[in-house]
């Protein structure tokens, strides 16, 4: 039995999910971040890893269960009560979504200047302060266009933390990144998350580096959390989906072919 | 057994229903831009950047294509008065054109093609790029901060550009009429200022150029926040921008000129 308290960021009690209530996607969810927790929510593509994260920054409602962000129960929030709660996390999407036209410097100010009265003068240490934590001050006057996919990361990281947020959701964060972005990425999320004091739940399918940085992995697959645990009892363990998602292995519980007819019965139609 | 009939009465009826559905949801789109309209006016700075892009960076094709116009209405218009013996009224006919009909339509369809879809396409791009939802997630509401200025500031921008576009072919009908073709000055402009009614024919041309902005507006930026993100999606919702645009423009405008100058002798 899941119980919220004063230190639990998210608590999530057995939250069903789905577009419609014929079609359930995720089922018996119960799932907690802890204040200074780096969580990671591990699956294949279309397990519904994504879909359990936009149900912790509310953009999906659940059709039963409770959603709790920060003590407050996200499905029974206004729209002003949903943005309160917004200013208090920071996200980090997939591929950034930095805005295009806005140098590195203004992508981070921006959130400074849409939420605080801060002068100008304050907005330009606090930005300069961010970049250097994500090793990209002297990056400030580019635009996006004009970085790496691992620097465009590091930007939007320091974006996301630019008011000093309280729970930090990373979607995808290491998706296409070489060795050393993804190195640094992973180092970034867990010193950011130290820093601040705050909790962090990572979307992710990269095994390696995730088990180094986080505290606890709850795996999910086909629409509920399989198996849960911290990284070295996620290596340990035995759950055949665990097991194959964890040492890359090509066949197991989740097959190597789509299901399709037997190869001979294909191609023996096919001949007559 | 009666399929031949059903089917392609039952594709009509969907088309219709999908769309008044679509009409309807723009409706509820405007009246939720209208409701989170306060900070494009309390931040001003933000509408005088649309204004810039929609409106000051319009100027130019707005001004030639309006010149060209009235150096077309001057040549025919001179060309037709006189089998009637009123070179003179030149003057009257170009204005009239202009004010009542050419400026508002033609200004609002250059407008939708020039800015309505630059507008369609960055809304559609920033959403595809996902930027819309990175605002939503940082507590910005998208549609006050983009699309609501954007909305306003060719509501602002497209009256202005009617004008000017009326006033640089009232200059190109004097050109070819008076400078090329050699009909009065005097005659051109005393006549014009007698004929045109500030009330009747530039205010109401004014109302038009209203009208038209509030739709080619809402259009753009409904079309780029509905868009679906992909690059087809967006290369989509650009051409129904200028498509619908240019329809609405069409039916208002004979909706307005009915009402307007019905029963005007």
């Amino acid at each position: 039995m899941t119980t919220a308290t004063g230190d639990e960021l998210v608590v999530l009690q057995d939250v069903h999910f789905g577009y419609d209530p014929n079609h359930v996607l995720l089922r018996n969810i119960h799932f907690r971040v802890r204040r200074g927790q780096v969580v990671a929510i591990m699956g294949g593509s279309g397990s519904g890893k994504t879909t359990l994260l936009r149900l912790i920054c509310g953009q999906h409602a659940p059709l039963s269960g409770s959603v709790r962000v920060m003590g407050k129960d996200l499905g029974r929030f206004t729209h002003a009560e949903k943005y309160a709660v917004r200013r208090r996390l920071g996200m980090l999407f997939q591929f950034g979504a930095l805005f295009t036209d806005s140098t590195v410097f203004e992508n981070v100010a921006f959130p400074l200047r849409e939420h605080t009265q801060l002068p100008e003068s304050i907005i330009r240490d606090l930005v300069l302060l961010k970049l250097n934590a994500v090793g990209l001050r002297g990056a400030a006057h580019r635009y996006p266009a004009e970085l790496s996919g691992g620097m465009a990361r590091r930007v939007a990281l320091a974006r996301a933390v630019a008011l000093d947020p309280e729970l930090i959701l990373y979607d995808e964060p290491f998706a296409g990144l070489d060795p050393i972005s993804l190195g640094i990425i992973g180092q970034l999320i867990r010193r950011l998350n130290d820093a601040l004091g705050a909790g962090s739940v990572l979307v992710t399918h990269d095994v390696t580096e995730s088990l180094d940085i986080v505290d606890y992995v709850y795996f999910v697959s086909e629409g509920g959390i399989v198996a849960e645990g911290t990284p070295d009892e996620i290596r340990a363990a035995t759950h055949p989906f665990v097991d194959q998602f964890v040492h890359a292995r090509p066949d197991g519980p989740v097959p190597f072919h789509y299901a399709a007819e037997p190869l001979a019965q294909a191609l023996l139609g096919r001949a007559q | 057994m009666m399929d031949w009939l059903v089917t392609p009465l039952r594709h009509i009826g969907a088309r219709i229903i999908n769309a008044i559905w679509r009409l309807g949801f723009i409706l509820r789109f405007f009246a939720a831009l209208l409701l989170v309209s306060g900070q494009s006016f309390t931040r001003l700075h933000l509408t005088l950047r649309e204004i810039w892009f929609t409106g000051v960076l319009s100027l130019s094709i707005i001004m030639v294509s309006g010149l060209f116009i009235g150096m077309v209405l001057g040549l025919q218009g001179y060309e037709i008065l006189q089998r009637f013996g009123s070179g003179d009224a030149l003057g009257i006919m170009v204005a009239l054109s202009l004010a009542r009909e050419l400026g508002p339509v033609v200004a609002g369809l250059l407008f939708a093609s020039r800015a309505g879809s630059a507008v369609t396409a960055e809304i559609g791009l920033m959403k595809a790029t996902e930027q819309l939802q990175a605002m939503d997630m940082m507590a910005v509401n998208p549609l006050a901060r983009v699309a609501a200025p954007r909305f306003w500031g060719g509501v602002i921008s497209m009256p202005l550009l009617a004008a000017i576009f009326s006033t640089a072919g009232v200059f190109g009908g004097w050109l070819i009429g008076v400078v090329v073709i050699g009909v009065d000055h005097g005659s051109f402009w005393s006549q014009m200022q007698a004929s045109v009614d500030f009330r009747i024919d530039i205010v109401n041309g004014f109302i038009k150029s209203v009208v038209f902005a509030l739709a080619v507006s809402l259009i753009a930026v409904f079309e780029g926040y509905d868009c679906h993100p992909t690059a087809e999606g967006v290369s989509r919702a650009i051409t129904r921008t200028v498509v619908q645009s240019a329809l609405t423009i069409l039916a208002l405008d004979f909706v307005l000129t009915s009402f307007m100058f019905r029963g005007l002798s």
